[in-house]
């Protein structure tokens, strides 16, 4: 609920103010249903085609508004709320399974991985093989990162956590001496690199936040089937294993799919800090520690909150990245849950 | 019941249990006791399934443990640890219902004996007036029942301990291992206290160096000769007159430096 206010709300801010209502209505409007099937010739060859739609709603909106909430903003705004979901899920399992609530997304070197990824891509881009896109070629490195950590971390089936914490900041660190060569080199295209480094979503488009938002959405609906083992893997492994939790096999869901979360997220977004931090954090202080609540509420959270705090970012005299904004309004925040948290305890 | 045969377990390269071979019938209450470092936490763990074995077999109720998953050996074996740290904020009633997670299926989240479970598990180890408390804000002492009440609430016929009254003050010590002693599960725990464990066990285990050193009632087993060869200090060995179980007391002529002999 709140995640559509606020799609509704940030949709209609901007240099052209369109009304919530109006916004509503926009959106009502693009519902489109799948109404029935033409018997053609061609159904065979392409079948999307030979759907008819049928869209419920006809309210009459300035066509100016349908253009700038759907071309313009929406996706945006879809990709904000991807990627916030994203952040904050894959946060979320990284503390729990870390027992650390420092731990975030990048924690095993994904988003030094993507980084690495992307930069090269840009500075680079004849040197990668396979001819892979900026989108791609972050993802993929987000990937080959975690597995080198993971591979590192792994001796004779077992991934010790703190084994694992340590060798994802010697990976970050490695990688990120790399970034830092790669940009020394990057000439003409400094700026570029730069911004993409610093988080942003105006360059998607709706296809990509729809993929990273299909990706996110399906992995954490896989990551919800674990909530309890996460729950159990809180008190320790031994605690874990004692009460039934194969604890290897569950660490290593876990990893998976977060970091393939978090790689699909930081492809279209670059490096956005502090909302998969923050936001699950915020949201244990509000629904307690149960990972069965924690995980859709935080999600959720996360998507509502990189919408607001990019909204925020885009309305301002000058444009900025999102990426500024969440760790400007985020540490903040979170220090002051902190404090509110420490007071309240002693 | 559980049988375990030359058992041997590695840890980095050492040998710290070496060729142990022990069977606790069902419903027995045994003690491991031995000076540190002696194999009694890796002991209970290779029966937990925690630890990788250099040789040997470990079977529980017949089926040898590292044949079962995680899963099935939850439905047998519950471990009560030493510790557990509790750094995130669940309720006690929470972490109990952890001890249901062997019988919870992955994707309905079904069972149906679970309510039943965790209040019989509460009520057994007098926790529910604090069910709805978070873990962290209990002491030491109702910590150690909220983890037995998870190990009840696993409904397993063996339930390991270690040292479950080691941070406890002698009150609840007593009401602890009255409450072991009984249960009709057959249980086995690490006992640092020899005269807690000739008073509360029907069997005693002396460990020492990794391997068993004598197994039988707690009066067969601590004699003075014994007793001063594996801890390295005299002692007198006699009977307690309120319990009338045996008692140990350590005398002067304490000589750390023989303990190499």
């Amino acid at each position: 609920m709140l995640l559509v206010g606020v799609v509704v709300v940030s949709a209609g801010i901007g240099p052209v103010h369109v009304g919530p209502i109006a916004v509503a209505k926009v959106f009502a409007n693009a519902i489109a249903v799948p109404a029935g099937v033409r018997m053609e010739a061609t159904a065979l060859a392409a079948p999307w085609h030979a759907v008819e739609w049928y869209a419920p709603f006809g309210y009459d909106v300035d066509p100016l508004y349908s253009t700038i909430v759907l071309q313009v903003r929406l996706p945006r705004i879809a990709a904000g709320a991807s990627v916030g979901f994203a952040l904050a899920a894959a946060g979320t399992v990284m503390q729990g399974l870390f027992r650390n609530p420092m731990a975030d997304p990048s924690i095993i070197g994904v988003s030094s991985g993507a980084s690495v990824g992307a930069v090269a891509a840009i500075v680079a881009p004849v040197a990668l093989p396979f001819g892979l896109g900026l989108r791609a070629s972050a993802f993929v490195g987000a990937l080959v990162a975690a597995v080198v950590v993971y591979a590192i971390a792994t001796e004779g089936g077992r991934t010790p956590v703190a084994t694992l914490l340590l060798a994802g900041v010697a990976v970050q660190t490695f990688l990120g001496s790399v970034t830092s060569y790669l940009i020394l080199r990057s000439g003409d295209s400094i700026e570029e690199v730069t911004y993409w480094l610093m988080g942003h979503l105006d360059a998607s488009r709706i296809e990509e936040a729809l993929i990273t938002g299909g990706i996110s959405f399906a992995l954490v609906v896989v990551l919800y089937l674990y909530a309890e083992d996460l729950n159990a893997l809180l008190l320790g492994e031994t605690d874990a294993r004692s009460v039934g939790v194969e604890v290897e096999w569950t660490k290593r869901i876990l990893l998976a799919a977060s970091s393939i979360i978090t790689g699909a997220a930081v492809a279209i977004s670059g490096v956005i800090g502090f909302v998969g931090l923050i936001v699950p954090h915020a949201l244990r202080l509000i629904v307690g520690p149960d990972h069965r609540i924690l995980l859709p509420t935080s999600a959720l959270a996360g998507a509502s909150f990189l919408v607001a705090a990019d909204t925020l970012a885009r309305s301002g005299p000058a444009e900025l990245p999102v990426g500024i904004v969440t760790a400007a309004v985020g540490a903040p925040f979170f220090l002051y849950l902190l404090r509110k948290r420490e007071v309240s305890e002693l | 019941m559980i049988d375990i045969d030359g058992l041997c377990v590695d840890r980095s390269g050492v040998r710290v249990l070496a060729d142990v071979s022990l069977s606790v019938a069902d419903g027995e209450f045994v003690a491991l006791v031995g000076p540190n470092g002696a194999g009694k936490s890796t002991l209970l763990g290779a029966v937990g399934g925690h630890l990788s074995r250099a040789a040997g077999s470990v079977a529980v109720d017949g089926d040898e443990v590292g044949s079962l998953s995680a899963r099935a050996l939850a439905r047998r074996v519950a471990t009560v640890p030493q510790e557990t740290n509790f750094g995130f904020d669940f309720s006690v009633r929470d972490v109990v219902e952890m001890g249901r997670h062997p019988y919870r299926s992955r994707f309905s989240g079904d069972d149906p004996d679970g309510a039943a479970a965790v209040e019989r598990a509460l009520d057994r180890t007098r926790t529910t007036q604090f069910a709805d408390r978070s873990v962290a804000s209990l002491s030491g002492g109702e910590k150690q029942r909220v983890l037995l009440a998870r190990a009840l609430a696993q409904s397993v016929p063996t339930l390991l301990l270690d040292e479950p009254t080691a941070s406890l003050d002698i009150n609840h010590q007593v009401r602890t291992l009255d409450l072991v002693a009984g249960l009709e599960e057959t249980v086995v725990a690490a006992i640092h206290d020899l005269d807690l464990a000739a008073r509360y066990c029907d069997r005693v285990v002396l460990l020492a160096d990794g391997s068993v050193q004598a197994v039988g009632t707690p009066r067969a087993v601590f004699t003075a000769d014994r007793l001063e060869r594996v801890f390295g200090v005299d002692v007198t060995v006699g009977e307690n007159p309120a319990t009338g179980t045996v008692t140990v007391t350590p005398t002067a002529g304490v000589s750390l430096g023989s303990e190499s002999d």
